[in-house]
């Protein structure tokens, strides 16, 4: 076993650390303060084919394996958790429902703008009565001829302030539950599809975060994913891979946030000394990093799983479960460690730590991934 | 055009410190990086390249096997094919020895247009790229910050201290880049992908033996003795002005500068 990154991986964490501390960091603060996304970092992430790494150069995409991604995800979350996540539904979301289970045609069509830097994209899922238990979808797809005809409302879709593609998950028979539920790659442009003002909220403030509703939105059949009553298994399935990319996120936020700290303490004097000369900050900092060490390679794990064609929806559960606690607690203790500074807006730690919070939370609680790790375990 | 760009794998001095003992950079743990001035030079390079029908980039550099991720990197911006001179024999080599090393083996590359930065941040000589010049006998403008090409030839912008020359430069030749030349691009993600798949040629000592006299590379061929290396201390904490309003200032402070021809 060799914990080592492959060339290419070394140079491509390179490439994203350079870009996150060039190009990202000096925006990171303003665009969390006016709760706005740059559309300008966006277009040069997509330049440098930061929105397509995982997929096939056949559809555009940059032809990288899962564990480049976490390290793009690990890169630019060190720094802006926002643009983590900006990328994460674009990719892990979005793109691998229409590559893992669209057609040829589906793919050329919709997945080769996405991933070759032209498009964006978001996934449409939860709705405000349908969270943890996305099964309750309400929102309604109904066959009309060649067309559904889709009404209802989603909330807390990210991207979807400025996506061009959305995937959209409704009901097609309500008998059926969670085997009645269907995907639709939806347009932006679809009349009947509205898209409110950003939401409101406690982090990763930057990044867009909407409701969506579709009042009689036309869409063809020929934009539904696979059969019908196989959309909540494609959810699934994205967010089993989604996962790796909130862990990664994690990790980076976590990275970020111990970066900040550890550079503090050899500045800030308290006492007569600089605060690192006390045992209980050596302590803390080194706690810290052990845990954001077994976090990472908890998500390398479940990214080499996936690229390896193994089982990983445990591994990627497990990943993010520790990965987000561990975000949680070291924002936190980072926070401590600047003291006054920490919990001022002058200093990032506090954008980290109320980053933070949200990657125990979306794609799946760490309650749902309890779930998830429960069902796979084994006595061994 | 073939277009060559010769660059260094130096420690990234921005996080280098001094050993207090030995008077030596201390190396180990630290980041090593393209040499910053090689790098405008690879964007000059590019930025040609699309100027100019069935123009080609290789990318050269000598050093140690670790040298190749300088090179892999320089092909993930985009540069076509790359050429690692690395040999036991070469070690020690002082800059006129590496300046013939390379000229050694850019006669067996082949050439129309030769980058080197102008200077490397770990040596600060600005040596080896003229030397490589005067080796192959081509003519070479050192600190080139614009450049626009002709038929056969190039016009570059040459800058001095306190004035720029403008010059017409017949091809081959070989330019010095300075950080002002290019701002260098960011790798891709595809790019480095497309790089793994490709291979560095290795050019060693046996491959240039029959060019090189073994009297005029590595130690033996390196006249330089390097002394004592050493960190620059402050002069002096210069003059220092005290009570003035911020306008008595500024006038205080513009006067000295007047004095000293600075401005």
């Amino acid at each position: 076993m060799d914990f080592k990154l492959s060339k290419s991986q070394q140079l491509s964490q390179e490439l994203f650390r350079r870009f996150a501390e060039t190009e990202i960091r000096p925006l990171a603060r303003d665009m969390d303060e006016a709760e706005e996304y740059s559309m300008e970092l966006v277009q040069k992430m997509q330049a440098l084919g930061f929105f397509g790494i995982p997929y096939p150069k056949k559809y555009g995409g940059a032809g990288a394996d899962t564990l480049t991604y976490a390290l793009c995800m690990e890169e630019v979350s060190k720094v802006d958790a926002s643009t983590g996540i900006t990328i994460s539904v674009h990719t892990s979301l979005c793109c691998t429902c229409i590559h893992d289970y669209g057609t040829e045609e589906q793919k050329q069509e919709f997945l080769r703008p996405l991933v070759d830097g032209r498009k964006v994209g978001c996934f449409s899922l939860t709705e405000p009565n349908a969270g943890s238990d996305a099964s309750g979808l309400q929102t309604s797809a109904v066959l009309d001829g060649d067309e559904y005809i889709i009404n209802g409302a989603k909330v807390f879709t990210t991207n979807s302030g400025f996506a061009d593609t959305f995937i959209v998950f409704a009901v097609t028979d309500k008998a059926m539950g969670s085997e009645g539920i269907s995907a639709f790659i939806v347009p932006r442009e679809t009349p009947g599809l509205t898209v409110s003002a950003n939401i409101p909220r406690m982090g990763i403030r930057a990044a867009s975060n909407c409701g969506v509703s579709f009042e009689n939105m036309r869409v063809p059949a020929k934009n539904r994913l696979k059969r019908e009553g196989l959309g909540f298994e494609i959810a699934m399935h994205a967010l089993d891979g989604g996962r790796i990319g909130i862990g990664a996120q994690a990790v980076g936020i976590a990275q970020g946030a111990f970066n900040e700290a550890f550079k503090y303490v050899k500045e800030r004097k308290q006492f007569g000394r600089p605060i690192n000369a006390f045992q209980n900050t050596r302590f803390t900092l080194a706690g810290m990093q052990t845990q954001i060490d077994a976090a990472r390679l908890l998500v390398w794990r479940a990214a080499k799983m996936k690229d390896d064609g193994e089982e990983y929806g445990p591994a990627a559960a497990m990943c993010k479960l520790f990965a987000s606690e561990t975000a949680n607690e070291v924002t936190r203790l980072a926070v401590q460690l600047l003291g006054g500074y920490g919990f001022s807006r002058e200093y990032p730690v506090e954008r980290m730590m109320r980053d933070a919070k949200i990657t125990e939370i979306y794609e799946g609680t760490s309650e749902v991934m309890k779930m998830v790790i429960y069902g796979s375990l084994k006595a061994k | 055009m073939k277009i060559i760009v010769c660059i260094k794998q130096v420690p990234d001095t921005n996080e280098v410190t001094i050993d207090p003992d030995t008077n030596t950079l201390v190396r180990t743990g630290i980041p090593v990086i393209i040499n910053p001035d090689d790098k405008s030079g690879i964007e000059a390079a590019l930025t040609l390249r699309g100027k100019i029908p069935g123009s080609t980039v290789t990318v050269v550099s000598m050093g140690p096997p670790q040298a190749e991720m300088a090179l892999r990197e320089a092909l993930s911006m985009g540069c076509d094919d790359a050429v690692l001179i690395s040999g036991r024999q070469f070690g020690g080599s002082d800059t006129l020895a590496t300046s013939t090393i390379i000229a050694a083996a850019l006669k067996k590359i082949g050439f129309d247009l030769i980058f080197t930065g102008r200077q490397a941040i770990d040596g600060d000589t600005a040596q080896v790229g003229p030397q490589i010049a005067e080796h192959l006998g081509i003519p070479q403008v050192s600190y080139v910050e614009e450049i626009t090409p002709e038929t056969d030839s190039l016009v570059v912008l040459r800058q001095f201290e306190d004035r720029y020359h403008r010059l017409r430069v017949k091809l081959p030749c070989l330019l010095t880049a300075i950080k002002d030349l290019a701002e260098p691009r960011f790798m891709t993600v595809e790019g480095i992908v497309d790089a793994d798949e490709k291979q560095i040629r290795i050019m060693d000592y046996e491959a240039l033996s029959d060019v090189l006299d073994p009297k005029t590379i590595g130690l033996k061929g390196s006249p330089t003795n390097v002394v004592r290396s050493f960190t620059k201390e402050p002069k002096s904490q210069g003059a220092v002005l005290k009570g003035l309003t911020a306008d008595e200032a500024v006038d205080a402070i513009m006067a000295r500068l007047h004095e000293s021809h600075l401005v």
